[in-house]
């Protein structure tokens, strides 16, 4: 009852909060108030932030493990195939679900569409909270997967893989429970973002005004929704036939496995969307600005994200070129999958449009813009290549399709989280980055990652296949590249932790618009770093 | 579409103060994901080990926050200057596409049903007719069409209770809004007496377990549509809605229509044309 009278008293601090908001502008909570029990964006983002970074250090290690395992033949670095498969498996779930997604949606999102759009916060401020507390329990469970060595199913957990027989132990059980609540988080995350935009931008601010990275943010949401609810009608029909004795993946109760497989891809191509979408809004922030001209042809960007949203989810079966469908089922889905390459076309060449002619300068963030063009049009390229059913019959899980999404997925997301840590980290801290040691960042990981991925297409053409421990000695040698590439972006990695320690510790303070004219969204005419509360007098956009 | 309303909320002069609702910090978002913690904890430990004691605190944890939080929000929605017109917007926008959601939630179902009906020959036993040719099923016309007319009727009557409320005809709202969730409970005891009677094991194949996925994630909406028609029948006792400003109401009233058209898709799809051999009574 104590905490109900508290909760009484605090309701009317929050009303009189809320309608005399000048008097109180720049209040912060304590700690516990303020970190625990939060309803503010910025905060909310800065800890998804701080989240993505645990993700990635764990995923990442992983990765290292994973180099390390492959840089020689007959390798025991890992000592059992199944320790290896829960590897790879924690690997992928923890970089998607654990590290990109939280930047890019729950970082990026939650700090800049309020700012962006002239709105106080988003719609739903404790829906918010609660969608970044959903995270950490996820992540306990993926763990506690990962080090009882029992979810080696691979991150697209097909049965029989993910199966009772297969997979008997409560870590498979916790990996899947932990797609739930990331699952719910991200619903929950992806409905706010819509309200919000929807209902709180700023007078005169249309959607057609709204800038490119609330766009893409959007879209992203939109795919949310409408993608993960079905993931998990998948996840709880597999738990089920795990614990509770339904067969719908086991052939001897009369079940289908490719059902699982259809289920999984039509959420799991969506998920790929989802992942670079808002690194396509950043991108085209950041060019825009270092090029001083607006972006090219902004319509056509923006209905570019939506037709990737909505072609998105009718090419799911792309994954599934040899589980078996029929030959007319594969014609459609590879027609279909290669229409997604006009619109991304549309994208690239209106961002080197952008480019063109502009006056250019190379900051930090840009080399991240740059480098992001780089890899995601070589990782396109190859996407082309994949699509078709014919060839990918040859290349289907093999190291091609692995060098592929590392491409597009984890090397040009990445680049683009970066690059919106760049961009924007003074307006989040209000302290300046180490010019020179961003740009020693960049190089690293620009070298260290195509060192490693560029190679694995040799590989992958060659007839090394995802997902094993071990190889022949003919593949020795591009093996050895790539894992020396892993350690050159470990190394990089070390060097952004300590961009991030001189960054916190600067005595340097930055200005409300440090990049200058080529910035032009309202969330530059705030201070760095904002006011905890900002807007509270809504912008009029003319 | 929402700039309209957008702009018929916001004040059209610069430096105005804005209409939204920025809740204080609040404990139960961080206390309703450890519940769900809990919850998703104990389902695995009740499985592999028998111990229910977490999935029974998850459960508590879950309701407890639920019923704190909901109760804020209550009280905020009576809170003058809380809930302006652009938040009730926001906050439509917000159950509509949790409705959304819960809709794709079921896709995943029918997917699964779909899957078997129109390519029996996926199923991995060698069957190759749907329902299988084990499988005696429900008379579609006996409880399921008693249902159906329940359901349906408790669409009316909680439309019914809708033009009560615009009218501010209290005791026809109370009554009418009683009689839909007497419905919504009539439908639920049909439901278990039918599971009860079935002709199939929960365990006993695809045949069972698309069914009692189905019908039964149904059967779970129902109820929590029952309980939110539930907090809508006190709420409208203690004179809370007014005919201009009812949105508690009508989120209950969506999410009824919701699951009374999901029940449509299973009556018609599963029940009668998925109807194979009928189980004799």
């Amino acid at each position: 009852m104590a905490e109900l009278t508290h909760g009484d008293d605090h309701d009317h601090a929050g009303y009189g909060h809320a309608a005399h908001g000048h008097g109180a502008h720049d209040h912060k909570p304590g700690f516990v108030q303020r970190w625990l029990f939060s309803t503010n964006h910025k905060d909310i983002g800065t800890l998804y932030l701080g989240f993505a970074v645990i993700g990635g250090t764990v995923g990442g290690i992983l990765s290292e493990i994973i180099r390390a395992q492959l840089q020689f033949p007959n390798n025991h670095v890992v000592t059992s195939g199944q320790e290896w498969n829960t590897i790879i498996t924690s690997h992928g779930l923890l970089m998607i679900f654990f590290s990109v997604m939280p930047a890019l949606i729950g970082g990026f999102g939650n700090w800049f569409i309020p700012l962006m759009i002239g709105a106080p916060d988003m719609a739903f401020p404790r829906l918010n909270n609660i969608s970044f507390w959903l995270l950490p329990p996820a992540f306990v469970l993926i763990c506690i997967g990962l080090f009882m060595g029992e979810s080696g199913s691979g991150w697209t957990l097909y049965p029989p893989l993910s199966n009772a027989t297969f997979e008997p132990g409560m870590g498979m059980d916790c990996t899947l429970f932990a797609l739930h609540l990331a699952g719910a988080s991200s619903i929950l995350g992806a409905m706010n973002f819509i309200t919000t935009i929807f209902n709180m931008r700023a007078p005169g601010m249309t959607m057609h005004k709204m800038p490119l990275f609330v766009w893409s943010e959007l879209v992203t949401a939109f795919l949310l929704v409408l993608s993960i609810p079905v993931l998990a009608g998948a996840i709880t029909m597999l738990i089920c036939d795990r614990n509770f004795g339904t067969a719908f993946f086991d052939p001897a109760g009369g079940g289908d496995p490719v059902l699982f497989q259809h289920l999984f891809w039509f959420f799991g191509h969506p998920e790929v969307y989802i992942m670079i979408l808002p690194g396509f809004g950043i991108i085209s922030h950041v060019i825009s600005t270092f090029s001083k001209k607006p972006i090219f042809g902004y319509l056509g960007m923006v209905y570019a994200m939506v037709a990737i949203g909505v072609v998105g989810f009718v090419v799911w079966a792309h994954h599934m070129y040899i589980s078996g469908i029929d030959v007319d089922t594969r014609a459609y889905f590879m027609g279909a999958t290669l229409v997604i390459a006009i619109p991304t076309g549309v994208k690239i060449f209106s961002w080197i449009a952008t480019m063109w002619g502009g006056s250019i300068r190379f900051d930090t963030p840009m080399l991240w813009a740059i480098g992001f063009l780089f890899v995601f049009t070589i990782g396109g390229v190859t996407g082309v290549v994949c699509a078709n059913a014919g060839i990918d019959e040859m290349i289907h899980n093999t190291y091609y399709v692995v060098a592929h999404f590392h491409y597009v997925l984890s090397v040009s997301a990445v680049f683009s989280i970066f690059c919106g840590f760049y961009y924007w980290i003074g307006k989040m801290s209000g302290r300046q980055y180490p010019e020179f040691w961003g740009r020693v960042h960049f190089w690293m990981t620009f070298v260290g990652v195509n060192l490693t991925f560029f190679p694995q297409h040799f590989l992958g053409l060659a007839g090394m296949p995802r997902r094993y421990p071990d190889y022949p000695d003919a593949f020795a040698g591009w093996n050895y590249v790539s894992s020396i590439g892993a350690y050159i972006s470990g190394a990089a990695f070390l060097v952004f932790l300590y961009v991030c320690f001189r960054t916190f510790t600067s005595k340097e303070h930055v200005a409300d618009n440090y990049w200058g004219e080529g910035a032009t969204t309202l969330e530059w005419t705030q201070t760095s770093p904002p006011a905890f509360h900002s807007w509270l007098e809504l912008p009029r956009i003319k | 579409m929402s700039s309209d309303a957008h702009g018929a909320a916001v004040p059209q002069v610069p430096g105005l103060k804005h209409p939204y609702h920025l809740p204080d910090p609040s404990p139960w978002p961080i206390i309703g994901a450890i519940g769900g913690f809990l919850t998703v904890f104990g389902i695995i430990l009740a499985a592999h080990f028998h111990n229910y004691a977490v999935l029974t605190a998850g459960g508590i944890v879950v309701l407890t926050t639920m019923f704190f939080w909901w109760r804020e929000v209550v009280r905020e929605a009576r809170t003058p200057g809380a809930h302006s017109p652009v938040v009730r917007l926001g906050l439509r926008y917000g159950m509509a596409l949790f409705i959304s959601s819960e809709v794709m939630f079921f896709v995943g179902f029918f997917w699964a049903y779909f899957n078997f009906l129109l390519f029996p020959e996926t199923q991995g036993n060698g069957q190759t007719v749907w329902p299988p040719s084990t499988v005696h099923t429900f008379d579609p016309f006996h409880l399921p069409l008693l249902n159906t007319m329940i359901l349906l009727l408790s669409g009316c009557t909680v439309t019914f209770a809708h033009h009560a409320l615009l009218e501010g005809n209290k005791k026809v709202l109370v009554n009418c809004l009683g009689l839909t969730i007497l419905l919504g409970m009539a439908f639920t005891t049909c439901q278990a007496i039918e599971y009860s009677h079935a002709p199939f094991a929960f365990t006993g194949g695809i045949y069972p377990s698309v069914f009692f996925l189905a019908t039964g994630f149904h059967g779970f909406h129902v109820i929590v549509g029952t309980l939110f028609l539930i907090v809508c029948w006190f709420r409208a006792r203690a004179d809370q809605f007014t005919p201009d400003r009812h949105f508690g109401f009508e989120a209950a009233a969506w999410y009824w229509h919701f699951v009374d058209v999901v029940w449509l898709f299973l009556f018609v799809c599963i029940y009668w044309y998925g109807a194979g051999a009928i189980a004799p009574e």
